[in-house]
C-alpha cells in the first residue's frame, strides 16, 4: 500500500495559522503591439494591483464578470503566464526565492473550463491523469491515476484506456479532476470548472469537488461567473472588475451586505426564484471600459450611481469595513477621509 | 476467467476491460477500406521491391549495350520494352533506374521532413526571437524558385548523387518547416499543452508527449505530397546533367538521353517519363489517401 502514501498532501511548513497562499500586489500587462515595427502601442491591465490571501482549508470564490481577470489571475498564480510584477508566498515560501515554480506547480494544480481542450486527443485518459505524476518522479504512477479514476467516480477498468473524445462533458471534466489530484496538490485552482456542464452534472461535480476537500484537506480558489455556485462551495468571496480587488468578505457577510456598488449589481442581476422578489435595483448599463485605458482614479466610476469628483482621482484602498474587519472593500463611500460628500456612510440603498 | 472472454455475447460482468484500440490502427482499418489508396500503394511498394531486388529477377545486364541491336521499338523479342540508343535493354534499366531514382526522390524529403519537423516545431513552440530568427531564415530561400535553387545549389556543389541529395534536401526544408511551425503554434495555444506545463513538466518533456504527437501527422502528410515534386526536381536535375551521370541508369538522364530518339522511336523514349508519371501520381495519391486516413476528428 505505498501508494496511498503518495495521496498525502506535502509537508505542512508553516502551520495551521499560516495562509496556504498569499498574493501581494500581483500585476500583469499585455503589451499590445502594432505599427510598422511592432513597437509596443499600449498595454492591456489585465491584473493590476491584486492582493490576497487563501487560509489553509477554506474556499475562496472569485467572481467577476468577463474580461475581469478572473482567468489571467489564475495562470498568474501556476506560473502559466510570467507576472509583471508582485509576490506569490506559497505556505510561508515566496515563489523564486526558496520556492521554485516546478515545486509550486507540485503544491497548485488547475483544472480549467474547457474539459475538452485541456486533454491532449491523443492520449488516453489513463497517459493524461498519470502524466503529472510522472513528471514529478511520483511512485507508479500509473496505479496512482487509476486510483485517482475511482475516487472522482470514472471505473479506470472501462475508461483508462478510452481516447478523450469518447467522454461526456462531465467525465472529461472528472479526468481533469483527476488528473490535478493525482499530483496530491495542496491547493487546487478551479477556473470555471464546472460553467460548461449542464446543471445536474455541474451538482454532481460540486459534491464531488467537497468531498475531495474534506477527503485530501485541499484549499481551493474557486473562479466563476455564477453566484449561486460560488455561494454554494466557497467560504469567502473575492470580487474583481476590471483587473482589481474591489471587495472581499466572508459568504454570509456579503450575502448580507454587499458593500461595493458593483458588488451590489452584480448581485441584483442575479435572477431571483421568487416572482414576489424581483430585483430593484437598476441594472448596470454598457460594457465594461476598456482594460487598455483603465478610468483613472477608481475603475468604477464611469458605471457607478454614486461617483463623486474623488472617485475620478484617488485609486480607493482596500480596507475593512468599520464594524466587520473581515470584510475588506475598495470604495470610497467607506471610507471617511476619502473626499467624497457622502464618505464613511456606506452605499445609500 | 470472464474477463478474457473476447466474445462478448453475454454482459454479466459489471465493468468489462475495453480493448484499447490505438490510433494506428484506426488508421490502417480506414486506409484497408479506401481502394484507390490502396492500389497507388501497391504499386508504389512494387515499384520499390522491384527495384531493392533487381538483381534476383533474371534481367538482361542494363549497362551492357550492343552497337547492333540499337533503339528496338517495344516487344522485340529478348527485349520486351525495347533497347535504348546504345541497344542496352530497357526493361532491366527502367527497373534498376527505379534504385537511384527512388533514392534520391525520397530520400531528400525524409531527410527535410526530421530537420524541417525539429527546426518548425521548436520555432512553433518557443516562439519569440527564436522563431523569428528561425523563420526569416527559413523566408529567405522561398525568395527563390525551388527549381532554380536546386539547380543553383547542384550546380555549385558539382554534378553527382550526394550533391544532388544535399541540394534537394535543402530545397525542401524550408516548406517543411513552415508547415511545422505552423501546426505546432496552433497546437500551442492549446489549453492541454497549458495543463502540461502546469503540472511542472519542461519544454522538451511536453513537446515530446504532447506536442509531436499532434502535430507530426499533418506535417507527415504534406512531406508525402513533396516526394512526387522531389522526384520530378531529382529527375530533371539528371536531365540537366547535374545530377546523375552516364551509365547510371536514372529516369531522368534516360529521358534526356533517349530525346535524340523521339522520331525513330517515340514510345520508346516516352518510357522513362511515364514511370516517372505513374510514381509521381500514385505517390500523392497515396498522400491523400493518408490525409484523410489520419483525420480522427470528423
Amino acid at each position: 500500500m505505498s501508494v496511498t502514501e503518495t495521496y498525502a498532501p506535502s509537508a505542512d511548513t508553516g502551520g495551521p495559522g499560516q495562509p496556504l497562499l498569499i498574493v501581494r500586489d500581483l500585476q500583469k500587462h499585455f503589451p499590445v503591439s502594432g505599427g510598422l515595427l511592432g513597437r509596443t502601442q499600449a498595454k492591456v491591465q489585465a491584473v493590476d494591483r491584486v492582493s490576497f490571501s487563501v487560509k489553509k482549508g477554506e474556499t475562496l470564490g472569485i467572481v467577476g464578470e468577463s474580461g475581469c481577470g478572473k482567468s489571467t489571475t489564475a495562470k498568474l498564480l501556476i506560473g502559466l503566464t510570467e507576472k509583471d510584477r508582485g509576490e506569490i508566498i506559497f505556505d510561508g515560501h515566496a515563489l523564486g526565492e526558496r520556492l521554485s515554480l516546478k515545486d509550486l506547480r507540485r503544491g497548485v494544480q488547475m483544472v480549467f473550463q474547457d474539459s475538452y481542450a485541456t486533454l491532449n486527443p491523443r492520449l488516453t485518459i489513463l497517459d493524461s491523469v498519470a502524466f503529472g505524476a510522472q513528471v514529478q518522479g511520483l511512485a507508479d504512477p500509473k496505479c496512482l491515476a487509476r486510483k485517482m479514476m475511482d475516487r472522482v467516480g470514472l471505473d479506470p477498468n472501462r475508461f483508462a484506456h478510452r481516447y478523450p473524445h469518447e467522454l461526456s462533458g462531465g467525465q472529461r471534466q472528472r479526468v481533469n479532476i483527476a488528473r490535478a489530484l493525482a499530483m496530491s496538490p495542496r491547493l487546487v485552482v478551479l477556473d470555471e470548472a464546472v460553467s460548461a456542464l449542464d446543471k445536474s452534472v455541474e451538482a454532481q461535480v460540486l459534491n464531488l469537488l467537497g468531498d475531495l476537500r474534506a477527503e485530501f484537506g485541499l484549499t481551493y480558489i474557486f473562479i466563476s461567473h455564477d453566484l449561486n455556485v460560488v455561494r454554494f462551495i466557497s467560504d469567502r468571496i473575492l470580487v474583481m472588475y476590471l483587473g482589481e480587488v474591489v471587495e472581499v468578505a466572508p459568504v454570509d457577510s456579503i450575502w448580507a451586505e454587499q458593500a461595493h456598488p458593483y458588488t451590489r449589481s452584480l448581485f441584483s442581476a442575479m435572477p431571483s426564484m421568487d416572482p414576489d422578489d424581483r430585483t430593484k435595483e437598476p441594472p448596470l448599463v454598457g460594457d465594461p471600459p476598456n482594460p487598455i485605458n483603465p478610468p483613472k482614479g477608481c475603475r468604477f466610476h464611469t458605471r457607478c450611481r454614486f461617483a463623486a469628483e474623488a472617485c475620478k482621482t484617488k485609486v480607493p484602498k482596500l480596507a475593512g469595513l468599520s464594524g466587520n474587519a473581515d470584510h475588506l472593500v475598495a470604495c470610497h463611500l467607506h471610507d471617511a477621509a476619502s473626499g467624497h460628500p457622502k464618505a464613511g456612510q456606506g452605499v445609500p440603498a | 476467467m470472464a474477463l478474457t472472454d473476447t466474445t462478448g455475447g453475454q454482459a454479466v460482468e459489471p465493468a468489462p476491460i475495453e480493448k484499447p484500440q490505438g490510433y494506428w490502427s484506426g488508421v490502417g482499418a480506414r486506409l484497408v477500406r479506401d481502394p484507390l489508396t490502396m492500389i497507388c500503394a501497391g504499386v508504389v511498394l512494387a515499384l520499390i521491391l522491384a527495384a531493392v531486388f533487381a538483381p534476383l529477377l533474371g534481367l538482361a545486364d542494363p549497362y551492357k549495350g550492343s552497337m547492333i541491336a540499337r533503339l528496338k521499338p517495344l516487344g522485340t523479342e529478348g527485349h520486351i520494352l525495347g533497347t535504348d540508343e546504345q541497344g542496352r535493354d530497357m526493361l532491366a534499366r527502367l527497373i534498376y533506374g527505379g534504385r537511384l531514382t527512388l533514392f534520391i526522390g525520397l530520400m531528400p524529403v525524409v531527410l527535410a521532413f526530421f530537420i524541417g519537423s525539429a527546426l518548425g516545431i521548436t520555432a512553433g513552440y518557443v516562439g519569440g526571437l527564436t522563431n523569428t530568427i528561425i523563420m526569416r531564415t527559413v523566408d529567405v530561400f522561398f525568395a527563390f524558385p525551388s527549381v532554380l535553387l536546386a539547380i543553383a545549389i547542384s550546380g555549385a556543389l558539382g554534378a553527382g548523387i550526394v550533391n544532388s541529395l544535399v541540394s534537394l534536401t535543402i530545397v525542401f526544408i524550408p516548406p517543411i518547416t513552415r508547415v511545422a511551425e505552423a501546426v505546432t503554434s496552433g497546437v500551442r495555444a492549446l489549453d492541454y499543452i497549458d495543463a502540461a506545463r502546469a503540472t511542472g513538466a519542461n519544454a522538451w518533456t511536453v513537446i515530446r508527449v504532447h506536442v509531436i504527437g499532434n502535430v507530426l501527422s499533418p506535417i507527415f502528410v504534406y512531406a508525402t505530397s513533396l516526394t512526387s515534386v522531389c522526384m520530378i526536381l531529382a529527375a530533371g536535375l539528371s536531365f540537366l546533367g547535374i545530377g546523375v551521370r552516364p551509365p547510371e541508369p536514372e529516369w531522368g538522364l534516360m529521358l534526356n538521353t533517349l530525346r535524340s530518339a523521339i522520331y525513330v522511336n517515340p514510345w520508346l523514349s516516352a518510357l522513362p517519363g511515364v514511370m516517372i508519371f505513374i510514381t509521381s501520381l500514385c505517390l500523392n495519391l497515396l498522400s491523400d489517401g493518408l490525409r484523410s486516413a489520419m483525420n480522427v476528428r470528423d
